[in-house]
């Protein structure tokens, strides 16, 4: 995070260049503090470039990587989500338990459940914070909960485990695609799919308008009551898609499954770039937040550091980039001050 | 203005009147509630949450909130366990787990207020570290060697129905009550909440106000940590999580606005014991606990949802009826 910061810093003597610029500075952190902190722990400990390893990390990053493609969407148009790692937890019960029953069902079958489960949970979340006017914050805290207590009330006690699901749903998430996990592939295509939305296409110019400034945003005939309801919709339904992931990586799914997932997916998107006061960031750096994430949990196990830390450091680090941000705003307030006074 | 103060003491009146309601319908419907152990029961359960709402109650004034307290909670508890291992005394451990909460409130409240950074992001983050560094006190271990005279009083009744702790509570009540609706200090949270600017030019030091409700918020937290902590007699990494949606909750359903400005500690308590006696009833019907919380997370976002429906729909009607008399004056 300091290296964003110091680059930002350099930035700041030559006030003539983009502010797409600094933003892509924002994302050149992020791969320098992960390469940083990959070659530090790989010297330390070889076998943490191992395949396995690797294959290991890049699985965990998936499905994380996929709930924060979304939330990204949402927090750029200055909301938040704290209701994904309901809507996983939901949705992997419900996949779990369809597919116990219908052995027979196929893979796309399950995906299109998840999807749209996740996008009903999202149509309400959107509802009640743009028709409501009820603030997300409000919205999603009140849904996180009431659709765990939903999926407690429908699991009570049981759950289900992986000799009960079908063969090919399991298979589906640890299988390859010319030696790439599916569930990478899945990750990447989300990610490109979102990004590429978010960058070149209308809606995605419209939602980073909203989060720079709701009310200019309405002024310019933005549709803000669709374009609320589109964020929260794609939320939900990769908070879904997640759910069923994570159903078939691991195949036993209770009720508490995904249970303060929201942390992690809102740590990630705040330490990939995207800033709280919504308006700016990327989907690409969300993945690579889900990723530094991801890696420095790994980290932390294989050099043998205490495992009760990684809480800590996530925390730590929503505050930092959080700081960060703030930094940011602050400096390319200041330069832009100085550029006009210039005119 | 003083429609906007009628329709106010309006919802707080609405909430005391359907608090009254279900404490006795459930009293005369749900079998036990009524009896004094229940009531005993009831009171240890609202006691953290109504606890912590105190200070909530003027962040939210204010327009700022803090997520961090359940977190604050588990980790001064995972604290005083550790200490307790270390050997100090519990008398001296109880001081010091309060001034730890003081401690971490003002660390959200340097962030939040010196560095400027919004108070929602900060203790989502908080929130993370503080429990994260519970586990990293305590790890997955359990302290629960506390002395009896401690944990004792905790549990303990004045004359069989009413807890000792609800001393405690009450004498809190009554000092943030006053503190926030007869002096000067309460009237400049109203006025930093309805608009910070205009409080900053009329000389209320905003940003200090703040820093030191945080550092209140915080320590309020800590000594709900040590009574937690006794009353279970259990000190762990995990006490309380996800106890701040419940705060939240009463503090929104007690009639405090989201947006500040406005609000009043009566309503906030009705709000608690509301939430507390629903949940109690429903529990003592055999409703789980964990689908309890879809009460608790419709009600919260139904205490924000009906009042912004009723201003909608009041706007609506009026503008409809000047609509309607406009013509019939230029006739």
């Amino acid at each position: 995070m300091s290296v964003a910061v110091t680059e930002i810093h350099k930035q700041d003597q030559k006030p003539g260049r983009s502010l797409g610029y600094v933003f892509r500075q924002r994302e050149m952190g992020i791969v320098l503090a992960l390469v940083a902190l990959v070659a530090y722990t790989a010297i330390n400990q070889s076998r943490f470039l191992s395949s396995q390893s690797i294959r290991d990390i890049l699985l965990n990053t998936a499905i994380l990587a996929v709930l924060a493609s979304g939330m990204a969407v949402v927090v750029i148009t200055r909301h938040i989500d704290l209701s994904v790692g309901s809507v996983l937890g939901l949705s992997a019960f419900a996949v779990a338990t369809v597919m116990q029953h219908n052995q027979d069902l196929p893979m796309v079958a399950a995906l299109a459940l998840g999807l749209g489960i996740g996008a009903v949970a999202g149509v309400v979340n959107g509802a009640l914070v743009h028709f409501g006017n009820v603030p997300a914050l409000v919205v999603t805290l009140g849904t996180m909960y009431a659709y765990r207590g939903l999926t407690y009330s429908w699991a009570g006690g049981q759950q289900v485990t992986a000799d009960e699901v079908p063969r090919h749903f399991l298979r589906f998430a640890n299988s390859d695609l010319l030696g790439v996990p599916w569930l990478v592939i899945i990750a990447l295509a989300v990610i490109a799919g979102v990004g590429v939305m978010m960058r070149n296409y209308r809606i995605g110019r419209e939602l980073y308008a909203m989060g720079s400034s709701p009310q200019a945003a309405g002024l310019a005939g933005i549709k803000i009551a669709r374009n609320t309801l589109v964020a929260f919709v794609i939320s939900g339904a990769l908070a879904g898609l997640g759910g069923v992931l994570y159903a078939s990586r691991f195949g036993t799914v209770d009720a508490a499954s995904g249970n303060g997932y929201e942390l992690q997916v809102v740590a990630a998107v705040v330490v990939g770039g995207v800033a709280v006061f919504g308006g700016s960031g990327t989907i690409w750096g969300a993945g690579l937040g889900a990723l530094l994430l991801t890696v420095i949990g790994s980290a932390l196990a294989v050099l043998d550091i205490n495992q009760f830390w990684q809480q800590a450091i996530v925390g730590a680090l929503i505050v930092l980039a959080i700081g960060a941000d703030r930094l940011v705003a602050v400096r390319i307030a200041r330069s832009l001050r100085k550029r006009d006074s210039h005119v | 203005m003083s429609e906007l103060r009628g329709r106010l003491a309006s919802w707080d009146s609405a909430i005391i009147g359907v608090t009254v309601l279900v404490l006795i319908g459930a009293s005369i419907g749900v079998e036990n509630f009524g009896n004094s152990s229940n009531f005993t029961f009831l009171i240890l359960d609202l006691l953290p949450i109504a606890l912590i709402a105190l200070p909530m109650t003027m962040i939210v004034i204010t327009g700022e909130i803090d997520l961090s307290v359940a977190s604050t909670l588990g980790l001064t508890s995972a604290i005083m366990g550790d200490l307790w291992n270390r050997g100090l005394t519990i008398e001296t451990i109880m001081p010091l787990c309060v001034l730890a909460g003081a401690l971490l409130g003002a660390v959200n409240g340097f962030l939040i207020n010196r560095l400027g950074l919004p108070s929602l992001a900060v203790t989502i983050g908080t929130l993370a570290l503080y429990r994260g560094l519970a586990l990293v006190v305590l790890g997955d271990a359990a302290v629960a060697d506390f002395p009896w005279t401690y944990t004792g009083w905790v549990t303990g009744t004045i004359g069989g129905a009413v807890p000792n702790v609800l001393i405690i509570l009450v004498v809190l009540a009554v000092i943030a009550g006053v503190v926030l609706h007869a002096t000067p200090f309460g009237r400049s949270l109203f006025a930093i909440g309805a608009n910070d600017q205009a409080a900053r030019f009329s000389g209320i030091n905003v940003t200090r106000t703040k820093f030191w409700l945080y550092v209140v918020s915080g320590a309020v937290a800590g000594l709900a940590g040590v009574l937690w902590t006794l009353r279970y007699s259990s000190a762990r990494a995990d006490n309380g999580a996800g106890l701040e949606l419940a705060v939240v909750a009463a503090v929104l359903l007690g009639g405090v606005s989201i947006f500040g400005g406005k609000g009043s500690l009566w309503g906030v308590l009705s709000g608690v014991l509301l939430l507390a006696a629903l949940q109690n009833a429903l529990r003592l019907q055999d409703v789980s606990g964990q689908a309890l919380n879809i009460v608790t997370g419709v009600l919260l976002i139904a205490s924000v949802l009906l009042p912004n429906i009723i201003t909608g729909t009041r706007n609506a009607l009026q503008k409809r009826r000047l609509r309607a008399a406009v013509p019939a004056q230029s006739s």
